[in-house]
């Protein structure tokens, strides 16, 4: 059973999608060629995270499962939604992936091949490993060099790109993000969480684009809402779990 | 003097009577539940026994050894209200919890639901998977 695994997993692309009526066709479609390309056992599931445009309407069109929220949760809930039908399903990997083409679909592997080799319990692709591709703004890389001080203070690993959304998780992790998972803004928070379960997290470089519709969540005037919320999150997180640290390292 | 306390003492009666009533019409109506409606009228109730107990404010006042005896019912009543605003961020939080819990079941029944109209095999994985968890 764990060798098959290992040869031959079970992967679920989770792709949130909150008003991507625009892209998110393009998304599901490069997912699929590179499943056609490289044989893969995968499924790709869109959470519509109750979405006001017909975004809904063209994920029904296309060839994925999907889950449709009743409620917006934002994309932390909605990640969740989608980890914990993973982690049901019985999946051995679950790979997030932004519904608005920033992630492109044949970075994919770079990020399955660490995975499927048992190198790290989550892999995270990251923009600024190799500089390569979009680097998105100067203000916000002051805050992901925050958040990378941050995270080595308290778990003592440098996340370079700790605001990635192009991660992999194995079903250690899935466990884990089944009972708790960050609401907000989630990707910062649980790099911290992972960090005191004592998980490996490794970083590969991957090149991003430019999104390729709708609006980004974060925007100026939420800049300073935003580094204050996660870095509550992350500490409380952190208070949260240090004491059990001892527990969960079993 | 007298018969101006006299009305202050009849306006306060009537005031905590009124919002004793607007709190059972509500509980009755069912759109305040019981254990909420508890700490109100435990507040109209202290709101009645200071109205009839005139002297009760100063003679407390002066046991604590606040000059000004409004002032003690202004920190009573400003500490009271800020523990129960935060009762009510808590309560709050926990129902966004819950809101989180039931969304995500309700879109995987949802699927599920769609899956089984469409014909299509319920995982075995998955039941196997639910079985695990219990």
């Amino acid at each position: 059973m764990e060798t098959q695994a290992i040869t031959d997993p079970r992967i679920l692309i989770v792709v949130p999608c909150f008003n991507e009526e625009a892209a998110i066709a393009t998304v599901v479609r490069e997912i699929n060629q590179v499943k056609l390309q490289f044989n893969l056992r995968l499924d790709i599931l869109v959470v519509n995270d109750c979405s006001t445009d017909s975004s809904m309407a063209v994920i029904r069109g296309l060839n994925c499962l999907y889950l449709d929220l009743p409620v917006n949760l934002g994309i932390g809930g909605a990640m969740q939604a989608g980890y914990k039908y993973a982690y049901r399903n019985g999946y051995d990997i679950a790979v997030q992936m932004d519904g608005d083409g920033q992630h492109p679909a044949n970075e994919l592997i770079k990020i399955l091949q660490p995975m499927v080799e048992g190198q790290g319990d989550v892999i995270i692709g990251s923009r600024f490993l190799e500089k390569a591709g979009f680097q998105s703004t100067a203000l916000r890389r002051i805050g992901i060099n925050y958040f990378r001080r941050l995270n080595f203070m308290l778990i003592r690993r440098a996340i370079y790109d700790s605001t990635s959304g192009f991660r992999a998780f194995n079903r250690r992790t899935l466990k884990i993000v089944n009972t708790y998972y960050p609401d907000e803004y989630p990707e910062p928070e649980s790099i911290v969480q992972f960090g005191l379960y004592n998980l490996r997290i490794v970083e590969v470089p991957v090149t991003m684009r430019e999104r390729q519709g709708g609006v980004s969540s974060i925007n100026t005037g939420r800049a300073v809402y935003y580094m204050l919320k996660v870095t509550l999150g992350i500490l409380f997180v952190y208070i949260r779990l240090f004491n059990k640290r001892v527990n969960l390292t079993n | 003097m007298a018969s101006l306390s006299i009305t202050i003492q009849i306006i306060s009666l009537l005031g905590a009577a009124i919002f004793m009533i607007m709190i059972f019409r509500l509980i009755v109506q069912g759109r305040l539940r019981e254990e909420y409606s508890i700490i109100w009228i435990l507040c109209t109730v202290i709101l009645i026994v200071f109205a009839i107990w005139r002297k009760g404010l100063e003679q407390i006042s002066l046991l604590l050894g606040v000059y000004y005896p409004p002032s003690l019912i202004f920190l009573a009543a400003i500490f009271a209200i800020i523990v129960f605003l935060v009762h009510l961020s808590v309560v709050n939080s926990k129902l966004q919890n819950q809101i989180k819990d039931l969304s995500h079941e309700m879109a995987m029944m949802k699927k599920e639901l769609s899956d089984i109209r469409a014909g299509m095999p319920i995982l075995e994985a998955n039941a196997a998977v639910a079985v695990h968890e219990k």
